[in-house]
């Protein structure tokens, strides 16, 4: 896969690095021809189901570059859900991966042909396994959290969530555990703001202001915040995780986003054009500043669609797990 | 000797000094009360959680994931209920990740009847945690098993349920824990806290020394050649008394506390069904999709040639739940006469 490229013309006003803007919207381009990739894979009878993030890039891809990146609680826990292939790819990974678990084969590299897409686990990076219920990671972070504060160093505890799945008890234990006065927990709580669940709209949902409104109940600093600029998202998220790298305190961040495929493939997975598109909205202001032309931004994409096009093929043709295996890994070997 | 809340007390403090345990929580586990059957009383790691079951289960989790080796208390099994879908997560997390990930945790709960605990604290766990693939699943009957299977638990990589019979945590052993002293009074003083104001206390730990129980392997309580009785936890020790009334009779019964439910020793069992032909299977979980049904079709698709009688199971009845008056308990769970009578039954029954 292409490594992302450098520009070298003159610098724009936007308050980051050119190589940074640069590099963001590399991996904003390389996430989202990775999920329409995958659509299309589902479309084409290559893969059962689809779930994943295009309308989160602009708040993912950030997070992913400002991971303290590494095993072990020296290093960042992500507890992540199943729209966050724009933070993987950040933090390094070969997009082939995702398609190759589209195609649940046995060389998917994040559970060998068991879980659907975008259920990422990457335990040399500290990501812990992503499951299909919406909020169970809400009530695991903590745990990470307690040991790192423990360890001492600066490594913490990020875990995210729609706000849909604020609904959910694990969510307020959350909140709670890690807030308490005796021992507050070095964690950043994100909610990705889509305004649906599922196919409910938000207000049908949920009808706090703001979800990060819940912070301040317990305490905790929050804030939210316009996750569909990245430059706004990385500003944002840099803030946060000093704070609770520093501090050894909780933070509350609501990202408002968009969901510009649906749900699922079980609602169509056909583009949403209704909402906030980041990736058109950036290319415009990266444009418009002079750090990227159309062309070269054009050209990026079509060159990172025909690589997800050839990495889908070869994923295509790879086998399956072998039928023996469903009894590997039931329980780990002592070591 | 030890009663079992003390076993379990001392295995966690070999745990703690021996095999990394690093928290030990829950509901009231810390100080001042070291639990509310005093398991956890005097602990270097213990600490108090909100009165949160599914955050309980869920740090426990996030701990085992972040290095840490949690023994996570959940203070009766009747609240572990509202923590279903994490225990499937639990269970579920090294095999969804093929391999990637592990959780090496420790989850105790007290289980089942004999305290007239009405309700919400009398309710037996093993029909349901049997049906969560990836956990390992233990239920001692006695203190010294107590004390070996729970330091084997804090050894594995996996997650462990580990069940508590409450009706017998008070329940001195009939076999000394490695370590512990002879006489139960000493033992008493130096690890029970005192009542009243404890803020000073310290206990005095004696030298305890490594034990531990495999698990996945059952134990021969007592051999017998014309019945056997497969059990564990609370109505072991009365399958134990009825085997020794019916001796009386002229009736040899074998018995075997299975003491872990998954893996669970299914060769102890097979060898006694070979060889008694008979076999009465007692647990006092209600007794619809019961643990013991999986062990009575087992044992009629693979033993069926042996048989000389029909399996029998005598369960918990199917109720949704256990009333407070002592009639009520009594009627609702396996007590010594209906375990004495099934299996003089069983011994005697002829086609």
């Amino acid at each position: 896969m292409s490594r992302p490229r450098l520009i070298k013309e003159s610098s724009a006003p936007l308050p980051l690095d050119r190589e940074l803007l640069v590099r963001i919207h590399d991996l904003m381009v390389k996430t989202r021809t990775l999920e329409e990739r995958l659509i299309q894979m589902y479309k084409q009878g290559h893969g059962y189901f689809w779930i994943g993030g295009p309308g989160e890039e602009a708040f993912n891809v950030p997070l992913g570059l400002l991971m303290k990146k590494g095993q072990g609680p020296e290093y960042d826990y992500l507890h992540a859900h199943y729209r966050q292939s724009g933070t993987l790819l950040a933090l390094g990974e070969e997009p082939i991966g995702a398609l190759r678990q589209m195609k649940n084969t046995a060389t998917d590299p994040y559970s060998g042909g068991r879980n659907f897409a975008g259920h990422f686990s990457l335990r040399k990076y500290n990501v812990a396994p992503v499951s299909s219920p919406i909020e169970v990671q809400y009530a695991i972070a903590p745990g990470t959290a307690m040991v790192q504060k423990r360890v001492g160093g600066d490594g913490i505890t990020i875990v995210t969530g729609g706000d849909a799945g604020t609904a959910e008890g694990d969510f307020a234990s959350c909140l709670v555990w890690s807030s308490r006065p005796a021992n507050p927990l070095p964690i950043l709580i994100i909610v990705t703001n889509n305004k649906w669940g599922i196919s409910t709209a938000g207000d049908g949902q949920h009808g706090e202001t703001r979800v990060s409104d819940r912070g301040k109940a317990f305490n905790i600093q929050s804030k939210t915040i316009d996750g569909n600029d990245p430059v706004v998202a990385y500003q944002e998220l840099k803030e946060a995780m000093e704070y609770v790298r520093k501090e050894r305190k909780p933070f509350l961040l609501e990202a408002m986003v968009s969901r510009l495929y649906g749900h699922s493939s079980a609602s169509g997975a056909n583009y949403v054009s209704e909402e906030v598109d980041c990736l058109k909205n950036f290319e415009a202001r990266l444009e418009q500043e002079g750090v990227l032309t159309r062309q070269q931004m054009d050209d990026l994409r079509n060159r990172y669609t025909e690589e997800m096009a050839a990495a889908a093929r070869t994923a295509r043709d790879e086998p399956l797990p072998d039928p023996e295996s469903i009894w590997k890994h039931i329980f780990a070997e002592d070591k | 000797m030890a009663n079992m809340a003390q076993a379990i007390r001392m295995a966690l403090h070999y745990a703690e000094e021996n095999l990394g345990v690093t928290d030990i929580f829950g509901e009231d586990v810390g100080a001042p009360l070291g639990g509310v059957f005093t398991c956890t009383q005097g602990l270097k790691t213990t600490w108090n959680s909100p009165l949160d079951e599914r955050g309980i289960i869920g740090a426990a989790m996030g701990i085992a994931m972040g290095g840490g080796r949690p023994v996570a208390e959940i203070q009766f099994c009747d609240y572990v209920y509202n923590t279903i879908d994490l225990l499937k997560l639990a269970g579920n997390t090294c095999w969804s990740s093929n391999g990637d990930w592990n959780l090496p945790m420790v989850v105790r709960t007290p289980v089942g009847s004999g305290i007239r605990g009405s309700i919400y604290h009398s309710h037996s766990f093993d029909a349901t945690m049997t049906h969560i693939p990836g956990w390992k699943v233990v239920m001692p009957s006695t203190p010294l098993d107590a004390y070996g299977l729970l330091i084997s638990a804090c050894k594995e990589q996996n997650p462990v349920m580990f069940l508590e019979p409450k009706a017998l945590l008070r329940v001195k052993g009939e076999e000394r824990i490695p370590g512990e002293p002879d006489d139960d009074r000493a033992l008493s003083k130096l690890i029970d806290a005192p009542l009243g104001d404890r803020s000073q206390w310290v206990p005095q730990w004696p030298q305890l020394e490594a034990y531990a129980v495999p698990i996945g392997k059952g134990k021969l309580v007592r051999e017998g050649t014309q019945v056997t009785v497969v059990s564990y936890g609370r109505t072991l020790p009365l399958c134990a008394r009825a085997a020794a009334t019916l001796a009386d009779e002229g009736l040899s019964v074998e018995v075997i506390d299975l003491r872990s439910l998954w893996p669970y020793d299914w060769e102890m069992i097979k060898a006694s069904v070979q060889k008694t032909g008979r076999v009465l299977f007692v647990n006092e979980d209600t007794e619809v999709t019961n643990f013991g049904e999986h062990l009575m079709r087992r044992t009629v698709e693979e033993l069926f040639y042996s048989l000389l009688a029909a399996p029998k199971l005598l369960a918990g009845k199917f109720l949704p739940g256990i009333g407070l008056a002592d009639t009520l308990e009594m009627a609702s769970v396996p007590q010594q006469n209906d375990i004495t009578t099934a299996l003089r039954t069983l011994a005697h029954e002829q086609p």
